[in-house]
Parts: structure tokens; sequence; C-alpha cells
């Protein structure tokens, strides 16, 4: 604080504009999961640092990674780790990938209210997103259709989906069955499940609220069910919980830097915590870390 | 005087000549832009198992491009968005141009032109919120995200369009045709349907061409309300992906120059030859007398 202080009246005394701290502009882009975090992180640090503009927008963690090769964006946001083959493009275009945890996520599953059903196996669901379970009768639920609600291509949590469930963790090769809805946002699915009591759906934890339920998940058929909440996700029992990632071209400096500290200080990861994410275990590092 | 008039008339028609040449060359550039950009896909991809693959699946470890279901998938939203418009449109420019009072007449006009002002972002949202819910109580489907739903706001959307360009070509059928027809005796409805539509029919059946070319390319709309489940259509009331929701909810999260980006360049493509053909014929019948 003392350096951020010092830092203004030396900015101050040594420029002739009338700008008080660092100045810039931020363009963050990537995972619809973090969308909503990252932006209250922007506001409060533009706050903080009245002259320093971050423009956050979602899309998804293939866009944020993407426009991180293209050179379109400061910082990419991630729900999903970088794969080699885009690791690779980005090194032929002259980007160096800098990869950053900022915090851990549950990938809820979430069913209408009205749905009897409130637990399911990784099996089980793998076998609804394939196709192979179509009726709710067949979990334990009234006589209807499910209607099994994905994410598009373009995002982390499709992707971490897909290699978890669809795959089994890569031990198949199955994919998701055609049928299946996409959705652009996360918003999205928490709506239509809402309306809908034959649909299922999966979002970050971040995104749960009262007006859809949360199925408890287990690993095998007899291990134990459990919630996706912010201590389990911690003790890593609940099966689907993933790091979230931001990379930046090369090790952050300047004001992104500012951003990236910002964002790993306590401050910031008790904005993950009010959203509804886990944050990083902070008492040991507060700096930034390359994994 | 004269002189500086001509040199004046001279410059206008040069720029005006030029702005027609500049239309032409950027609809060249487009087209060359995305053939080049489709050539680098087939060069990778065999043209004949994208134009009639079934699976589409662009980030797979073994990625399919199959074009049929999301071909389909525009195919059938098209079709249904015609069947519901083009009775409706066609009968309103009716009404507009021959029945309609002149005080009621000037009302209506301007009615379809705020028709055609709504956003379409503001039409998928109506959608989803409410048009699909209703729609899945009436017909007890399983979700209202469906192919059905999207038909329905299409051929909103395409309305306007039909509407003013039909009413053009029932205004322009001669007086002098009417009256005789009057004059023989038959009645407003006979005349109506036997001598002015069948007058009308060129101008009419270029108003439906460029209905469909609206319809087929909208993206916004089916993007939002169809559930973009890329699957071969069987019924209108299942959910289904059109060409344009999957270049637009898939390009961001493309690297320029790989294969993925390459594959939705060539789904450009196959788009912009149908609505040529499309806006071709359109021409054609606008232009036959």
């Amino acid at each position: 604080m003392r350096f951020l202080l010092l830092f203004f009246v030396f900015l101050s005394a040594c420029s002739s504009y009338k700008i008080k701290g660092p100045a810039g502009f931020i363009q963050i882009k990537g995972s619809d999961t973090l969308v909503n975090v990252v932006q209250y992180l922007a506001e409060e640090f533009m706050k903080k640092n009245p002259y320093i503009f971050v423009a956050v927008t979602g899309g998804g963690s293939g866009v944020g990674i993407a426009s991180l090769i293209n050179k379109t964006t400061d910082i990419a946001d991630a729900s999903r780790r970088m794969k080699k083959k885009e690791i690779e493009m980005a090194k032929k275009r002259g980007v160096n990938p800098y990869e950053i945890v900022v915090g851990y996520d549950g990938i809820a599953v979430i069913v209408n209210k009205n749905n009897p059903v409130d637990k399911l196996t990784i099996k089980q669901l793998h076998d609804i997103y394939t196709g192979k379970i179509t009726n709710w009768k067949e979990l334990g639920g009234e006589d209807l259709k499910i209607v099994a609600l994905s994410r598009e291509v373009s995002s982390g949590t499709h992707l971490y989906f897909k290699e978890h469930v669809v795959e089994l963790g890569k031990k198949t090769k199955d994919e998701f069955a055609s049928s299946v809805l996409m959705f652009s946002s996360n918003q999205a699915i928490v709506e239509e499940v809402t309306s809908n009591e034959q649909a299922i759906g999966y979002i970050g934890m971040g995104y749960l609220n009262e007006r859809v339920k949360a199925v408890a998940l287990a690993r095998k058929e007899n291990s134990p069910y459990v919630y996706p909440t912010t201590e389990e996700v911690l003790a890593k029992k609940y099966p689907l919980s993933r790091p979230l990632y931001m990379y930046t071209n090369g090790a952050p400096k300047g004001i992104i830097k500012k951003f990236i500290d910002f964002v790993l200080s306590k401050e910031g990861q008790m904005i993950f915590k009010r959203i509804g994410f886990v944050p990083r275990i902070i008492d040991k590092n507060v700096e930034a870390k390359n994994n | 005087m004269s002189k500086l008039k001509t040199i004046k008339e001279k410059t206008i028609e040069f720029l005006i000549h030029i702005s027609g040449f500049l239309i032409i060359l950027f609809v060249i550039l487009i087209f060359l832009f995305l053939l080049k950009d489709s050539l680098s896909f087939f060069k990778e991809y065999p043209f004949f198992k994208f134009l009639i693959g079934k699976k589409w699946l662009p980030i797979s470890d073994n990625p399919q491009f199959g074009l049929l279901p999301l071909l389909l998938g525009s195919l059938y939203v098209t079709f249904f968005a015609l069947i519901i418009c083009v009775p409706l449109g066609v009968a309103s420019a009716m009404f507009i141009a021959e029945v309609a009072p002149s005080s009621l007449r000037g009302i209506l006009k301007s009615l379809v032109e705020i028709l055609a002002s709504i956003p379409s972002v503001v039409l998928g949202f109506i959608g989803i919120v409410a048009l699909g819910p209703w729609i899945k109580k009436i017909f007890h489907l399983s979700t209202g995200l469906c192919g059905f739903t999207g038909s329905l706001l299409l051929a909103f959307m395409a309305l306007p369009t039909i509407i003013s360009i039909s009413e053009d070509a029932i205004n322009s059928v001669p007086k002098s045709v009417k009256e005789a027809a009057f004059g023989l005796g038959a009645t407003r409805w006979q005349t109506l349907w036997r001598i002015i539509l069948p007058h009308a029919s060129s101008g009419i059946i270029a108003a439906i061409m460029l209905g469909i070319g609206r319809v087929i390319g909208e993206t916004m709309v089916v993007m939002m309300v169809t559930g973009n489940s890329p699957v071969m259509v069987h019924s209108i009331f299942e959910p289904l992906r059109t060409m344009t929701a999957t270049i637009a909810s898939e390009m961001g999260e493309t690297v320029r120059g790989g294969l993925h980006y390459f594959a939705l360049f060539s789904v450009g493509l196959i788009l912009f030859i149908i609505t040529f053909i499309i806006n071709f014929l359109a021409d054609l019948f606008l232009h036959k007398k």
C-alpha cells in the first residue's frame, strides 16, 4: 500500500499531466465462467486506479485463448488449461503464454427444482450426455424425456465436461449425443433449467442460485455423493472441480501485473469467494507464480 | 455556363459509375476471400466428406466437419418460416393495396415499417422468455427451444420485406386492367384473385425470394431460440442448428489459420452461394415483364 502511495506521488510529481497514478488500457477476454467475477474485480480495480481502464468480455475460454494467440487481448481468462497444440501455435506467432491459477471452481450439474432426482454418478451423467439414458424414469424420476443442455464448443467448461464426463477421463472416445442442446452462456442454461422440468445442465459454481437445484455427484456407484460447495472443492472431494486460469503473453508487466497482483491479493480472492467460486489458498503466496 | 454544366454532369455521372463498380468489386472480393479460405480447408478435408458428412464435431481429437445437419437445419427453419409468412404476407399486401380504406392504409404501412425495425436480438429474447415456454406448453414438447420457435420468429422478420414488395407489385398493376374486370361484371374478390394476383405474380415471387434471403441469413434469432443441437433434423419441433448460428458461435474461439477456422469459412461460402442464387432468381423474376 505504501509502495502504491509512493508510486502515486512519484507519478504526480514527474508528470505534467493531471493523471494521478498509472494509466492505460487492459483488455481481458475469455471464459464465460469467469466473466462475472473478473468484471467485479475490474470494477474494484478501476475504483483504486481511476486511470486504468479494464475491458472485460466473455465468449468462452477458447475465445480468450484464440485472442491471446491472435494478439487481440492482454489477458485471457480460461476455465481450462491451454492445449499443447494451442501453446505451439502461440509460440509460432511469437506469443509466450504465461499461466496463472487465479482460483478454483466446481462444475455444478443442475436440474429443475421440481425434479425429484437429486444425485447422480459420473457414469449416469455420462450416459445422459451420450444419449444412452433418455428418460428421467431410468434415474428414479418421472416418466419424462431428458433434455440435456451443454455449453458451446468455445467453452472451457464444455471441454472439461467432455474430457471428464463424456470421455470418462479419456477412457472412451464417446462424443456428446447430437441431440444435446448447445448454449452460448452459463446464464442461458440457468434460464432454461429454471423454466423446463425435463432439463439438465452444467454450469460453473459461481452461477448457482436458488432458482435451480444442484445435484450431488459421486465418482463411482459406491463412493459418497458430494454437493458442489467451497469446502468440498477445496478438499478435492467433488468429482468435477478444476482450477481457473489467466494467461498473459510472457510474465505480466506494468499495469497488467498490477491487475494480476490485485486478483491474487486477499481482497481479490475474497471477491472470488463472494461470487461463489473457490479462492486459492491465499496464506501461502500472493504473488503471481507460474506453475 | 453550359460548358460548366456539362463538366458538372460528367463528373457526377462518373462518380455514380464508380460507386456502381465498387459495389460489384466488393461482392467479388468477398467471394474470392471466402473461396480462398475454403480452398485451404478442402486441401486438408475432402470436399465430399464436408458436403455429405452427418456429424459436426469441430473440437474432437478426430474432428469431423459434416455440413449436412447444419444445411438441413437452415433449410428446415427457412421452409417452415416461409409456410407461415408467405400466405400472411401476400394476404396483408393484398389487403393494404386493394381492400383497406385509404386512412387505414397509411397506418398499416407505417406499422409494417416499424415491424422491420425491431432488432433481431430483441425478438430472440422474446423467443426465449415468452414464445419458447408457450410453444413447449401448447405442443407438449420437451423443450421450447426448437426449430418451430425459430421459424415463427423468422416469419415475423421476413413479413415486412414480403409485404412491402408485394404491395408495390400489386399497386403497379395498371388501373385499366382492374376496371376492365369490373366492367365485365367480376366481383371484387374475383378481380383480386384472378386478375390482379396473376398480373403481379412476378413481383410477388421476387418478394418471396428476398424474404427467403432474409430468413436463411438471419443469425441472432436462430442462435438464441433453436437450441443449436447439430442433429440430422427429423421434425421441426426438435432443436436444430443452422449454418449461421454455427459460424457466429464458433468463430470467436478459432485460431486464425486453423482447420476449424477454415471450416467455418467453407460454411460461409455455401451460405453465400445459396443467398446469391436466391437473390439472383429474385432479380430475374422482378425484371420479368
